[in-house]
């Protein structure tokens, strides 16, 4: 590992300073990805600002119902609380399906979101990667790409982000809260994060020196006879835990004398980012919710996919999984 | 510039360092204390070898590093037992055989205790129904294996760790009532 400057700045302006003024700085909250990536000589910081005790530790609900999630509160205590449980369990379920206790542990919601993505290349500096080293080439097209992207890629990077939060959070219509040097801002969460184009390198629409301080959720979407929110986050991977996904679904489903009154899908393992399936959703809209429906938007949808040789798995494997997430969801209701 | 002094409390005592700033908790640990019984295994994150107890909850000591922690208090394998008496979860992995070459083990049974402290606590797992009543969540074989995923065991002792901390869990809760 590269050797580097460690500062634990008392407050976020002061954190926002060090990392704007430092080209080579980086945020350091639960570190798991990132310290990783260091080991790796993937990441190679001068300078490491700890944001991990700054004042963003709470879960709060806001004045309109809906909840403000601290940037720095740790997966693990987000999937077991209260108000998350109750009003949003997808966004446990998806908290809770994804990596170990351990690192539940330790890792936050922000650092979650802008975790990098594990295709193989792009972890090994040994080989080429245009994330990595833009312009230096990808062999994942021809290589080892079974879990990559099929959807939103380009010829210069078919990277997935696996990121089971970010799938949730982009269903259930979040807004993420920044910090930068130019001030505040935020986002619709399905806006943070880019699609590689000819720009790999850049995940999100971050600017240097910007840091995510909250996640905020609007109130969660109830059915008219329940109160149960109609919600789910399903996974669907290797192994039975610790595996990142290769495809995933969170869905939010109301259905009103049988017909779709709200739907939002939002797929995961498929994209560089969340793919919210907003053509899907269009397609439902009003439309009776049938098997036959959900199968015909969903497949509208995904008739987006350009799979490579080893990925062509997902389209059949997303189409089965949303169809079965929105159909269970349907009987629910 | 590159280095920084750091108090931890490990194991009730308090220890001062000055590090390099690339220094691992696993690192300080076995290097630094001498503390060998945390294991490096992968050093990636993936094997749980080296799980330790940061403030009551179970994380890789691996990814954390130690200039991030100060302050903190730190219970490694070597900090649970008392008296010459060994934790439940100790001796629950003695009485069923829970291992063979003994690895993975400090991990395991660090991560046991933190499973068990966050099932009590009625923290949910993946598996764990959603119509479930609040309240602490029974350690089931299905909840065991699941909370326990981070750790791996390469001889394979996988049914005998789950029969350890199912009786562990059991005892701890008893000794709680």
């Amino acid at each position: 590992m590269k050797t580097f400057r460690y500062e634990r700045p008392a407050d976020p302006a002061a954190a926002v300073t060090l990392v704007a003024g430092t080209p080579g700085a980086r945020y350091l909250a639960g570190g798991t990805n990132l310290v990783d990536l260091m080991k790796l000589g993937v990441e190679t910081p001068e300078l490491l600002v700890d944001v991990s005790r700054l004042p963003f530790g709470e879960v709060e609900e806001t004045d309109t119902g809906g909840l403000r999630i601290g940037a720095a509160v740790r997966g693990s205590r987000l999937a077991a609380h209260l108000l998350v449980r109750e009003r949003y369990p997808a966004l446990s379920q998806a908290l809770l399906s994804g990596a170990s206790a351990q690192l539940r542990n330790a890792a936050t919601i922000g650092g979650n979101l802008l975790q990098r993505t594990r295709c193989l290349y792009f972890q090994d500096v040994s080989k080429p990667c245009n994330k990595r080293r833009p312009g230096s080439g990808c062999p994942a097209r021809e290589g080892a790409h079974r879990d990559l992207a099929v959807l939103g890629a380009s010829e210069h990077c078919i990277a997935t982000n696996t990121s089971d939060l970010a799938v949730a959070l982009a269903a259930l219509d979040a807004t993420v809260h920044l910090t930068g040097p130019a001030g505040v801002r935020s986002l619709p969460l399905t806006d943070l994060y880019r699609l590689p184009g000819d720009e790999p390198e850049r995940d999100t629409v971050l600017r240097h020196g910007e840091l995510i301080t909250s996640v905020e959720l609007p109130p969660p979407p109830h059915s008219a006879r329940s109160r149960a929110p109609l919600m789910v986050y399903r996974k669907v991977r290797d192994r039975a835990s610790y595996a990142f996904a290769l495809v995933s679904v969170a869905a939010v489903l109301d259905v009103r004398d049988a017909a779709v009154h709200e739907v939002r899908l939002a797929f995961g393992g498929l994209a560089a980012r969340p793919w919210r399936a907003r053509e899907a959703e269009q397609a439902l809209q009003g439309r009776p919710a049938t098997e036959e429906a959900f199968v015909e938007a969903v497949r509208t949808e995904l008739s987006a996919c350009r799979p490579l040789r080893e990925n062509g798995y997902k389209l059949a494997l997303a189409e089965r999984l949303a169809v079965a997430v929105l159909a269970d969801l349907a009987g629910q209701g | 510039m590159g280095r920084t002094a750091v108090t931890l409390e490990i194991n009730a005592q308090s220890c001062a360092f000055d590090l390099d700033n690339r220094t691992t908790l696993l690192d300080a640990l076995r290097e630094h204390l001498g503390l060998t019984g945390t294991k490096k295994g992968c050093d990636h994150g993936q094997c749980g070898a080296c799980t330790v107890l940061v403030d009551g909850m179970r994380m890789n000591s691996c990814l954390l590093l130690a200039v991030a922690l100060d302050g903190a208090q730190i219970i490694t394998v070597e900090g649970l037992s008392s008296d010459a008496a060994l934790h439940p979860v100790q001796q629950a992995f003695i009485d069923h055989d829970a291992f063979q070459c003994g690895y993975c083990t400090p991990g395991q049974i660090c991560s046991a205790i933190g499973a068990i402290t966050e099932a009590a606590s009625g923290w949910p797992s993946a598996v764990t129904p959603q119509e479930r009543p609040l309240g602490p969540v029974p350690l089931t074989a299905p909840e065991i294996r699941e909370r326990m995923s981070g750790n791996l065991c390469r001889c394979g002792a996988y049914v005998n760790i789950v029969n350890a901390v199912t009786e562990a869990a059991e005892a701890v809760g008893e000794a709680a009532r």
